[in-house]
């Protein structure tokens, strides 16, 4: 492959993404099995949800509801709508069909906003249920060489809402943020704990490329098996690029399914669209229709909190208020991880805005549960000793990260650490000795070489262990270059 | 007093003489496997009889009794039940040799309502494989034959729960009526069968055949027992959302009522296509209604005619789909190969029967790509008229009568060469399924010493008034028209 540049030139990539989100349910969609990941293989099964004969499926209100709410964050319409099987035989598949909305699906429309403001388009958001999961032992791990195969059928019937995406995704880039902005509002609206490697969400991806400027669609190929979020960008740009080389070498691109392999950083030709399925959708005659009513619609979006977009509009504003322009990537990571509450609360209490951003989107994001219980008062506290001078940044994140472990008051863990702020005294000296030793490139900072100043202060800071205050010894290193 | 050929009177009089101690449930469950043991090598009614766990449950009944309990109205009656039922710890095979073996963990809801009333489980009854059958010659486990003349059909696909009530066995059973399944061996078994408004009785832990036309209905010697019995299994199912939530009066109570001024349809287009002594009966059956009171009239209901293509495009259509389990992975029959797919061929190759294939290979058809407009959406498009037939009817009529099954009972061997014509057996029970609708088979006459049902068609919920009339036409039903019969074992040497 030597058209490795995403996007090439004359040419568009498009990409609709589909996301299957697994609905943080108690129970399965049409049974009362628990709903939770991780159990002994086959425990959380009966009689529904492992397909035995007579058994029938009963609907789960409380999915309903999350597949309102996330219409409801999407901005969709809700539709009276049914419930189809698509039939086809896999053996992890219990009833050998699989229960899920087709031509009449619950959520229709909508849009998701991007951290950088962009729209996507939604198709649709429907309710189906998830399959089992199968091991191929030996051969690879895959069907077709395996000595036997392993089904673990607790995972037959969670509840799933797929989300179909409009094509108006145009690289890796721009897919990796709709399906983490996705992500985001999927935790906030609380259908979904959205743990990709837990399998919570999932994401299939329809490529096609076409002339720059042109109308008319080009040849797809969905690509499954993406797994994070860097395989989602990879994946889309290679493929974007394998399809651009193809029709280049005057080649024609066939509509097929395509596997990612991680490893090897390619997509591989997994069938054709001959050999694809025949589902036989029909009206699945065990449920009756879903049709919610205005009112509990009204219900459902009246209860759903700000979502992502507006939560980053709200942080931005706070911190645009007193300290300058926010970066828009610290404040997407402290929305998609339920921190904006903490900073605005710091803010509140009096914390330097972009500081206590910069903090709770790097070091707080690293542990997002234990950064959503910090007492606010505390976080704003650790913020101010460090705008203060009396922590340095490494001291600032030790005591963060104390905190984050225990709890507890910022000074107090100060202190137990050792950090007491160097005295004047000391801090003088330790410039003095860096100095001393490094006469040449003291020489450069005086004569005017800025960068120099940078190499000194990490000798400053190394002879102290971190203890010294990088602001103070940049102003002390100023004032006595002159 | 004893029906004759029964070793026990009817089911409402046994559950009476059960409760006031005047019998035991043991004395009766013994009295039923006796008649089982002596007549079921002849009939062959059961794919399992359950008789040690029966007599467990019987004195648990009569213990009940003892301490000044009340077992429930169905106390100490024997009952059996179609083999796609699903019964904890009971093997049930559906008549299918893919499930034989499969022992469920769980009772179907039913299965649980009559032993909750009572009643003492004796054994499960054969049955077309999947249902799919008018005559029980489908299963996988060999025919029944018909208590009134061993050489021919009981019917099906119920068969083996008509021939138990019919043969004495029981006075209770149940079957399921998908698209006739339980009025057409009702009325050539000569006994009361009945098939419930879709949703009035569970379908959880029913086998699916044709999930949108399968109810569970009950088979009597009687149209009180038959009352009594849909009584305990009707009501809402929070497991089947298919299930009504509508509160209902018991139709026992009021089954004697009569039909005094309730307005009476004949269906003109059904004795057109019946056999000459089937139709007679119906017209015979509507003198009697006349006389008791009822307006009587004929009325023509074109559409129901359509039902029979339709009816064999949506069923086969949701079979196909309903079967698609049976793959050898979870339980049941595997027939092992190189490969997943292999072995789900091979597992269903070998474990069902041809009837069955013949369906799902239809069903797979119709529902394909290409052809789900032409098939299946025309079919749904034909229920539609169908049911506007029905409903037009029901604007100037309170029930409507004809004949069950276009014939009497069959020989053996008769049908099983000619699909279509096994399937124009249910021509007349097919448009109820098709509409959701309840309706009855009476046993009104005999013909060359066969019994002849009568039917009464009713609109959703409309047991009541169909109860009545059945009622009225049971009591004017000829002498000997209905079962329980003493099987002639003797006669053909068996």
């Amino acid at each position: 492959m030597t058209a490795s540049m995403p996007g090439a030139a004359g040419w568009e990539t498009v990409v609709g993404l589909e996301v299957h989100c697994e609905l943080s349910t108690a129970t399965k969609l049409f049974c009362a099995c628990p709903n939770a990941f991780g159990a002994e293989p086959n425990t959380n099964v009966c009689p529904v949800c492992l397909g035995l004969p007579g058994s029938l499926p009963v609907l789960n209100a409380r999915a309903v509801e999350l597949a309102l709410r996330i219409g409801a964050a999407l901005g969709s319409r809700v539709e009276p709508s049914i419930f189809h099987r698509k039939n086809y035989f896999y053996p992890d598949m219990p009833k050998d069909y699989q229960i899920s909305q087709y031509d009449e699906p619950i959520n229709v429309g909508g849009h998701v906003e991007l951290a950088d403001g962009s729209l996507i388009g939604i198709v649709r958001a429907h309710i189906e249920e998830d399959t089992g999961k199968t091991t191929h032992v030996g051969g690879g791990g895959r069907i077709h060489d395996a000595d036997y195969s392993l089904v673990d059928y607790n995972r037959a019937g969670v509840p799933l809402v797929e989300i179909v995406s409009a094509p108006d995704i145009r690289s890796g880039e721009q897919a990796r943020s709709y399906v983490s902005e996705l992500r985001a509002i999927l935790v906030a609206t609380g259908a979904s704990d959205g743990r990709m490697e837990e399998g919570s969400l999932r994401v299939d991806a329809n490529i096609s490329v076409r002339p720059a400027g042109a109308v008319e669609y080009g040849t797809r190929c969905e690509v499954k098996n993406l797994n994070s979020l860097r395989s989602l960008a990879r994946a889309v740009d290679y493929e974007s690029a394998r399809q651009i080389a193809v029709i280049e070498a005057g080649g024609k691109i066939v509509q097929e399914t395509r596997h990612w392999n991680e490893e090897e950083g390619r997509t591989s030709s997994l069938r054709s669209k001959e050999e694809a399925f025949d589902y036989r959708y029909f009206a699945e005659p065990d449920l009756v229709p879903l049709a919610p009513t205005p009112a509990e619609v009204a219900a459902v979006a009246a209860g759903l909190g700000p979502l992502p977009a507006a939560r980053r509009h709200r942080l931005g504003d706070l911190v645009a208020l007193v300290g300058g322009a926010a970066p828009v990537d610290q404040l997407a990571t402290v929305v998609g991880l339920g921190l904006d509450d903490l900073v605005a609360a710091a803010i509140g209490h009096g914390a330097d805005p972009r500081l206590a951003l910069a903090r709770a989107a790097n070091e707080a994001a690293n542990r997002p549960e234990e950064a959503r219980d910090l007492d606010p008062a505390a976080f704003a506290e650790l913020v101010k000793l460090e705008a203060a001078g009396e922590l340095s940044a490494t001291q600032s994140k030790a005591v963060l990260a104390a905190m984050l472990e225990g709890g507890g008051e910022p000074a107090q863990i100060a202190a137990r650490l050792g950090f007491e702020a160097l005295g004047d005294a000391e801090l003088e000296a330790a410039i003095d000795a860096a100095i001393a030793a490094h006469p040449a490139e003291w020489a450069r900072y005086r004569a005017g070489d800025a960068k120099v100043a940078q190499f000194l202060l990490g000798e400053v800071m190394r002879a102290t262990r971190g203890r010294a205050n990088g602001r103070a010894v940049a102003a002390s290193l100023e004032a006595r270059r002159t | 007093m004893n029906q004759a050929g029964a070793p026990f009177p009817g089911a409402i009089a046994t559950a009476r003489k059960v409760r006031s101690g005047e019998t035991t449930a043991r004395e009766i469950c013994e009295a039923a496997l006796a008649r089982i043991a002596t007549f079921e090598g002849a009939i062959h009614a059961f794919n399992t009889v359950t008789g040690e766990l029966a007599l467990v449950t019987a004195d648990r009944i009569d213990a009940a009794v003892a301490a000044g309990q009340d077992p429930g109205p169905l106390a100490g009656v024997p009952i059996a039940l179609k083999d796609n039922l699903c019964t904890r710890g009971v093997p049930t095979t559906a008549g299918s040799r893919i499930l034989a073996g499969w022992i469920p963990p769980y009772d179907a809801t039913v299965v649980r309502a009559v032993a909750a009333a009572g009643a003492v489980i004796v054994g499960k009854t054969n049955l077309d494989e999947f249902a799919m059958g008018s005559s029980t010659e489908n299963s996988a486990f060999g025919p029944t034959h018909n208590p009134w003349d061993l050489d021919r059909v009981p019917g099906g696909s119920s068969g083996g729960s008509a021939a138990a009530v019919a043969a004495g066995f029981v006075p209770l059973a149940l079957g399921s009526d998908t698209g006739g399944s339980v009025r057409q061996p009702a009325s050539l078994c000569g006994v009361v069968g009945v098939k419930p408004t879709y949703g009035l009785v569970s379908r959880y832990g029913l086998i699916a055949f044709a999930s949108s036309l399968d109810q569970v209905g009950p088979f009597a010697a009687t149209v009180a027992d038959a009352a009594a019995l849909l009584d305990v299994v009707a009501g809402h199912d929070p497991a089947d959302s298919t299930s009504l939530n509508v509160g209902s009066e018991p139709l026992a109570e009021r089954l004697d009522e009569g039909v005094a001024g309730l307005r009476v349809g004949v269906i003109s287009d059904f004795l057109a296509d019946a056999s000459p002594s089937c139709a007679a009966a119906v017209r015979r059956a509507a003198e009697v209604l006349g006389a008791a009171g009822a307006a009587v009239e004929e009325v023509a209901i074109p559409s129901l005619m359509l039902g029979l293509s339709a009816y064999y495009l949506v069923a086969p259509a949701e079979a196909s789909s309903n079967l698609a389990r049976y793959d050898g992975v979870r339980y049941g029959l595997r027939v092992d190969a190189p490969d997943v797919a292999g072995m789900n061929s091979r597992s269903r190759a070998a474990g069902f029967g041809p009837e069955v294939k013949r369906r799902i290979m239809l069903g797979t058809y119709v529902l394909s790509a290409g052809y789900y407009d032409a098939y299946y959406g025309q079919a749904q498009r034909v229920r539609t008229l169908v049911a506007r037939g029905f409903a037009e009817a029901y604007r100037r009529f309170d029930v409507l009568i004809g004949p069950t099954s276009p014939t009497v009972a069959f020989p053996i061997g008769a049908r099983t060469q000619d699909p279509l014509a096994m399937y124009l057996s249910d021509l007349f029970t097919i448009p109820t399924n098709l509409a959701g609708h309840p309706a009855v088979s009476v046993p009104f006459s005999l013909s060359e010493g066969l019994p002849v049902g009568v039917q009464v068609l009713a609109p959703s919920l409309g047991e009541g008034p169909m109860f009545r009339a059945a009622a009225v036409i049971e009591r004017g039903a000829d002498p000997g028209a209905r079962g329980p019969v003493e099987p002639r074992l003797a006669e053909v040497g068996r």
